[in-house]
């Protein structure tokens, strides 16, 4: 069938990882829908004006993340002579945000140049008609459209913005609208102006905008991006713009994925030491107080060398670069994880000593009713608030350790874009005269983003969710 | 452990005694646990064969150089048993009692470069602390002053651009901090060397600028979090009192809230003191500061497995010390704690 489509769509581990996660969180949604005294403290969230802008800003990323999630292996052009079923697919994987930004990725120049430029940093020597020069010489890509780009260079990106303006807004609209729609047909109209206007609802208002200035900015990115290398180019040329997309997806995989290791880890333990309390708290407790006296950068450090020595005895167990990296980062995810989870398994133990001391649970225990269906009645429903807080605490925190264990060189593999790679290779370009800056300037603009976004929902949910900032706000 | 207790002060030299001895005894499983995890990592996961390979390139290397390697480390040894040995030396010629135990006497053994690993730590850990004792404390007097502020200017503009500024600073990479600190301090102002360090009072000039960026970098949570415990405490009976009595807001922050707020400030920080040994990873690399975080970066880049098993059992040790210290403080802090 595959030979049909032209491609044969190809799963990487966290791919397929990514995937269970995102229909496990639609399930949670659609159970905390069902249930109203659970739909009802994330409607103050939804109330909150920075939580879901933050929200709508993660969205976009999440989304990014997710196209580039979906990988895919291309099919060759038929070799001559070849029988007419056999098919072959590229080693290479592509995923489909790499297809929707062609031919971003493919268009390398031979080294620096400054963001939306149209001549390389470094001069070279070049052969004219009177002999050899040293000048900037031009970029194969970066408006290779314009035949003279002294003259033409600012009308022509201004005339860009303003196309990209135009069909931002156009597009931010539409999708208003489509949510508008949704929303109630009947109205749909009178509904989208009065979210624009700001009449009632002060949250919705401030995503619809955040909708149209993303759209806008996308808009003008994406048209610039046509001709130019909007964010400038790398010392291996490539295209800065492009690396910050890929590293989207690094980040989000290590940011969500460890959670999924962190989460059974430290809900199983710290329940069961703060339920069952004697030699099973004793054990659990020392379990945690070992692994939290180690240093989390050095034991990191240690599982990460380790990993790398089983990957170097064993480089038949990786069939392509892309799976070999693709394995570490699954298992860093997986050593974050076990580093991480002594909090929360703290946290829960202490709450569920709280719980079981109530009357409710211990009538529940004259009863007779067995330890596991206790736990799942009444002290994991009663637990969740602190599970969900932080769940979402953790991803900031996680996102800006990848930067640093990159740059200590226990981070994802060097082949891997990520924000830490990319901070790695340009850090040096700062001492250079005059100064690269733009790859180091992107990648920290659209860290900061992303964490500021994943902190400010993070506040929202627990102002939310936690009960003690439930009754201050009362008060 | 601390607890509290009303007891006649005559028994108190005692008691300190008794609790050193028991939290030694409580310590010691947790050294042990954290030796068996490192000696798992290191030599049970991967034989010291695949270290070899590995340190050696993968192609063409000779069954005796391998061997070769490995008796020059001392890990030609069997790992936790010895047949063919009588009696004690079963147990003791082995890669684990020499390499893995020898650590609670210690011993560290050598790194790649030949080197004591024990001298090493000890002549690094000066200028580790160099740095990180003095970005402990003037960090921790910045966080708590920056709270108390906010909290004096709670529920105004002051107070809530104070928290968004925090949410900010939070949100960028320490990473940051250190390539902007560097670019534009040294490198544009030309007001401090880039990096480097040197002894004596000459010392002063290099440590400025990391200490400075060690300050700010951890501002941001610090102060938000100090901020939250101090508006815990501003609305509780006592404070309502102290104001009733005519004391002013300021008086009402430092006399009452700070001093109550004392038994958590303690908590976050008195553990990582002895932690300030270990210095930091990231400032030490990029300054050029000849410490112990900069030797575990270098380690862990040269693949030094001696050096990194002993950062992490030193590491660990240090983190039981601060446990110690920390219950200590709380009877400096609060008199109704006895150790006992």
């Amino acid at each position: 069938m595959s030979a049909f489509l032209g491609f044969k769509p190809a799963l990487l581990w966290t791919d397929a990882l990514l995937l269970l996660l995102v229909v496990a969180v639609l399930l949670v949604v659609r159970h905390i829908r069902r249930h109203e005294h659970l739909a009802a403290p994330w409607r103050k969230v939804a109330l909150s004006r920075a939580g879901m802008v933050s929200a709508t800003v993660l969205m976009v990323f999440a989304t990014i993340g997710l196209l580039d999630s979906m990988h895919y292996r291309p099919e060759l052009p038929r070799e001559p002579g070849a029988p007419a079923g056999a098919v072959r697919y590229a080693v290479e994987m592509r995923s489909l945000l790499d297809h929707l930004l062609d031919p971003l990725p493919v268009q390398v120049e031979t080294s620096y140049s400054a963001p939306l430029a149209t001549q390389a940093f470094n001069k070279t020597s070049m052969e004219s008609d009177s002999g050899t020069v040293r000048d900037y010489p031009r970029l194969k890509f970066g408006g290779a459209h314009l035949s003279d780009s002294n003259t033409q260079w600012a009308t022509d990106i201004s005339a860009r913005v303003l196309r990209g303006t135009l069909w931002g807004l156009a597009t931010g609209l539409a999708i208003l609208l489509f949510a508008a729609f949704v929303r109630g047909p009947a109205q749909a109209l009178s509904r989208l102006f009065r979210w624009l206007v700001g009449n009632g609802d002060d949250a919705v208002h401030c995503v619809a905008w955040t909708v149209l200035a993303l759209s806008v900015l996308g808009g003008a990115v994406a048209t610039l991006a046509q001709g130019y290398h909007v964010f400038g180019t790398d010392k291996v040329g490539q295209d800065v713009l492009y690396q910050i997309l890929k590293s989207i997806r690094t980040a989000l995989v290590i940011g969500t994925l460890t959670t999924l290791v962190t989460l059974p880890i430290g809900v199983v333990l710290g329940i069961a030491a703060g339920y069952f309390r004697g030699w099973i708290d004793d054990v659990i407790q020392y379990l945690y107080t070992t692994l939290n006296s180690i240093p989390g950068v050095l034991l990191i450090a240690a599982a990460v060398l380790m990993t790398q020595v089983f990957m170097d005895t064993h480089p038949e167990a990786f069939e392509t670069v892309t799976e070999r990296a693709d394995f570490r980062l699954l298992f860093l995810c997986l050593i974050l994880g076990i580093t991480s989870w002594t909090g929360l398994a703290r946290l829960l133990r202490g709450e569920t000593l709280k719980l079981r001391e109530l009357e409710y649970v211990q009538a529940a225990q004259a009863f007779g009713v067995s330890s596991a269906a206790i736990i799942g009645r009444h002290i994991v429903p009663n637990v969740m608030h602190i599970i969900l807080i932080s769940l979402v605490m953790d991803f900031s925190g996680l996102v800006l350790a990848e930067a640093v264990l990159s740059y200590v060189g226990v981070g994802v593999d060097p082949s891997m874009i990520s924000f830490g790679t990319m901070i790695n290779s340009a850090r040096l370009e700062m001492a250079r005269e005059p100064m690269v800056w733009w790859a180091l300037a992107a990648a920290f603009v659209v860290m900061f983003v992303l964490v500021l976004a994943a902190n400010l929902f993070a506040d929202a949910v627990r102002d939310a969710l936690d009960p003690r900032t439930r009754v201050r706000g009362v008060a | 452990m601390a607890g509290m207790a009303t007891q006649g002060d005559g028994e108190r030299g005692g008691g300190v005694i008794n609790y050193m001895i028991r939290r030694v005894l409580y310590a010691l499983p947790i050294l042990i646990g954290v030796n068996l995890i490192t000696f798992a990592l290191f030599f049970v996961v991967n034989t010291p064969e695949d270290m070899a390979r590995m340190q050696l390139g993968m192609k063409r290397v000779t069954p005796e150089a391998i061997e070769r390697w490995k008796a020059e480390r001392g890990y030609d040894k069997p790992l936790v048993f010895d047949a063919s040995k009588q009696g004690v030396h079963t147990l003791t010629e082995t890669i684990f009692f020499e390499k893995s135990a020898a650590m609670f006497a210690l011993d560290f053994g050598q790194a790649d470069d030949g080197r004591d690993i024990a001298s090493e730590i000890a002549k690094r850990a000066g200028p580790s602390l160099a740095i990180a004792l003095p970005v402990f404390v003037v960090g921790l007097m910045t966080m708590v002053s920056v709270a108390l502020l906010m909290v004096f200017f709670r529920a105004t503009y002051v107070d809530a651009g104070g928290v968004v500024l925090c949410v900010a600073l939070m949100s960028i990479s320490a990473l940051f901090y250190i390539i902007a600190g560097q670019w534009l301090v040294a490198k544009v102002w030309r007001l401090v060397p880039i990096s480097g360090f040197a002894d004596g009072g000459d010392a002063l000039r290099f440590l400025l600028l990391p200490v400075l960026i060690g300050v700010i970098s951890g501002i941001g949570s610090g102060a938000r979090w100090y901020r939250t415990l101090f508006l815990e405490e501003i609305n509780r009976e006592y404070v309502r009192t102290a104001r009733a009595k005519g004391l002013s807001e300021l008086q009402v922050l430092f006399r009452h809230v700070l001093r109550n707020g004392l038994i958590p400030i303690l908590t976050a920080s008195v553990a990582a003191i002895p932690l300030l040994f270990m210095g930091s990873l990231l400032t030490e690399s990029f300054f050029g500061i000849p410490g112990l975080g900069s030797y575990t970066i270098d380690a862990i880049n040269h693949q030094d497995f001696a050096v990194v098993r002993s950062m992490v059992f030193l590491g660990s040790a240090l983190y039981i010390v601060g446990l110690v210290l920390t219950d200590i403080s709380y009877t400096w802090a609060d008199p109704r704690v006895r150790l006992e």
